[in-house]
């Protein structure tokens, strides 16, 4: 059996965020990181190896220097990586990301032991949309927010996180599960795997390795094929700075005089 | 059923809200989307449909949706559709979008919504916006939002006219807004996150007149891939953050003593009238529970008062509480980005301020 993780590279939001002067991000100034949740999801999947011995294969969609993360991710236990990379795919939104995603994971083939694993979101859209879209894609049962797993024979038992508690849900493989930070603690890359991951495989897919998949289609990847558009963008305003005061009393003075308490 | 093309935009009309339940209780993000939804179906003149699933649900609940704004309400009711399943909700939500064909489609962005907007989205073939806090269709509207919300200089910029639905929301944790349009495709559709949209006063007309209409749908129990074993509400007592006027929040300042910290937070609360939060510092390191977190990936509130105590104001922390009418930040170090929202501010050390605070308040009370 497999585990097929699909990991993202992100720009670090929690590091200094670059503007550029027309308002958009400046990617290429922003350090660059796996996405968090996305590490749950390959030690979720790490776990799972652990347990039955399956193998472990990453996969992004990205620029080609994403190809140093999956390195990234084979040093910490993944068996081999998939970096999804070419022209035609840039600029795709949710639907056109997915679409390709999906068929990246037919190629690598998903058999009916196999888990695909997503994080919930990634940092810089935080849409949460491309793990469900993936998965109706395959038509795959899915199961998002997954804070617990077990495996059992060929199905899985999750726990599934709501607001004010939690649904234990079982379901068949195969499947596609989104992992969040509660599911688990992700594991550090080893000496040993440092050492090795340049030695492990990394196949690269373009639009000429997936253009066979029906979910191929000039116009469902890429810009062209993406149903949502940006209208505008902008910065949000700066607040006006707000008044230092000196004490609690001045700022009880104040409160009171504006009828706030 | 008749031909579904997403495409053929000039076949879709509506606006619909999907009006979460759980357990038979109607959920508060769904007053809020009607709210909305009643202003953008004022806006294209069209009808406002509330989508309510569930099975034997209480029909004063669903006429209550009347009451919120809608003039429709869809309830698709089977024993099948009793508690949430992606497989069973997408499927009845599709299959009657697909026959009645709405423009528009509000889904809130709660952790159930989140995973059924997405699946229905891409087998609609359409486009999906996430967590959205301001819609607009009119395009006059949206100037005079952009007014007081950009940086744009909307006198001098070139809008093309179109009742297109212009979804706005924060990217990179708040550092970019964008507007979002889905021109090409059908419905429209949108989450929205919960406690951003305002709910309008009940009306007891709108109940009295909404048209109900029960829909049975084709669903079989072999349509649903997933067994759900067991529902669980935690036994901690649930901190309602996003209903409250007022939210005393601790971040990572109270490292040096955390009881106390939290003590203090309760007990400015308290003579507040208002709950706890929590920057992730905090809900991370186990002090407090995650239903405590405000932020990106916490929850968003605007409350009338928020008070930051020795939290550093991290863009992830101040994009779920910047909304908040007055913001006052207690905070040791004076170069924290939280003062640069905060209305006021105080440079100092919190476990000396706080209780002094505590003290000024119930004097002026008194």
């Amino acid at each position: 059996m497999k585990a097929i993780v699909c990991v993202k590279q992100v720009p670090d939001t929690q590091g200094k965020v670059a503007v550029k002067a027309d308002g958009t991000m400046d990617r290429a100034a922003m350090a660059t990181i796996t996405n968090p949740d996305d590490l749950n999801a390959v030690e979720a999947a790490l776990q799972l190896k652990d347990e039955t011995g399956c193998e472990v294969v990453v996969v992004t969609m990205g620029p080609p220097p994403a190809e140093g993360m999956l390195r990234e991710l084979i040093a910490r236990g993944a068996d081999r990586g998939v970096l999804v990379s070419g022209r035609e795919f840039g600029g795709s939104d949710t639907f056109a990301t997915s679409q390709i995603l999906a068929a990246a994971v037919n190629k690598i083939g998903v058999g009916p032991e196999d888990i695909v694993f997503c994080g919930r979101q990634a940092i810089d859209g935080d849409t949460a949309q491309v793990g469900p879209q993936i998965a109706e894609k395959l038509h795959l049962p899915q199961v998002t927010y997954v804070t617990d797993i077990k495996k059992e024979g060929n199905a899985v038992v999750v726990k599934r996180q709501l607001e004010d508690g939690y649904m234990e849900l079982k379901v068949n493989t195969p499947c596609l599960l989104t992992c969040i930070k509660e599911l688990n603690n992700p594991r550090y890359m080893s000496v040993s795997g440092i050492f090795e991951c340049y030695d492990k495989p990394i196949d690269v897919f373009d639009y000429n390795t997936l253009k066979d998949d029906p979910l191929i289609e000039t116009d469902t990847i890429g810009l062209k094929g993406s149903p949502t558009n940006v209208y505008k963008s902008f910065a949000p305003p700066v607040k006006g700075a707000g008044m230092m005061v000196e004490d609690a009393a001045q700022l009880v003075g104040i409160l009171n005089d504006k009828h706030l308490i | 059923m008749a031909e579904f093309n997403a495409m053929d935009t000039a076949a879709f009309k509506g606006v619909w809200v999907f009006c979460e339940q759980r357990e038979g209780q109607i959920q508060t993000i769904s007053y809020q989307l009607l709210s909305e939804g009643r202003k953008l179906a004022n806006d294209l003149g069209v009808e406002l449909c509330g989508v309510v699933m569930g099975s034997e649900l209480n029909e004063d609940y669903i006429k209550a949706l009347g009451g919120y704004g809608a003039d429709r309400v869809y309830y698709i009711d089977s024993p099948l559709l009793k508690d949430y399943t992606t497989d069973g909700y997408a499927k009845a939500l599709c299959d009657l979008i697909m026959d009645k064909k709405p423009e528009i489609m509000l889904i809130g962005a709660t952790n159930l919504g989140r995973d059924l907007g997405p699946r229905c989205a891409a087998r609609l073939h359409t486009g999906l916006t996430a967590d959205c806090t301001h819609l607009d269709v009119d395009v006059e509207k949206y100037k005079d939002f952009l007014r007081t919300t950009s940086n744009i200089d909307v006198d001098n910029t070139k809008f093309e006219e179109n009742t297109n639905l212009k979804m706005t929301r924060p990217a990179f944790g708040g550092h970019l807004m964008a507007t979002i349009i889905c021109p090409r495709f059908r419905p429209q559709m949108s989450t929205v996150r919960p406690g951003v949209m305002q709910t309008q006063a009940f009306d007891e007309a709108g109940a009295a007149k909404v048209v109900v209409e029960k829909v049975t749908p084709e669903l079989t129990a072999d349509d649903i891939h997933v067994e759900i074993l067991d529902i669980k509400k935690s036994a901690k007592k649930l901190v309602d953050l996003i209903g409250a006027d007022v939210v005393v929040s601790v971040g990572r300042g109270i490292s040096s003593d955390v009881e106390k910290g939290i003590a203090l937070a309760e007990e400015l609360a308290g003579v507040l009238g208002g709950v706890v939060g929590a920057s992730r510092a905090v809900t991370d390191e186990g002090w407090l529970s995650s239903d405590h977190q405000v932020g990106q990936t916490g929850k968003t509130v605007h409350p009338r008062i928020y008070v930051a105590l020795g939290i550093s104001g991290a863009i992830q922390h101040v994009a779920g509480m910047q909304d908040s009418e007055t913001i006052i930040a207690i905070n040791k170090n004076e170069s924290a980005p939280i003062f640069d929202v905060a209305s006021y501010g105080i440079v100092g050390d919190l476990f000396k301020v706080v209780p002094e605070l505590i003290k000024e308040i119930r004097a002026a009370k008194a």
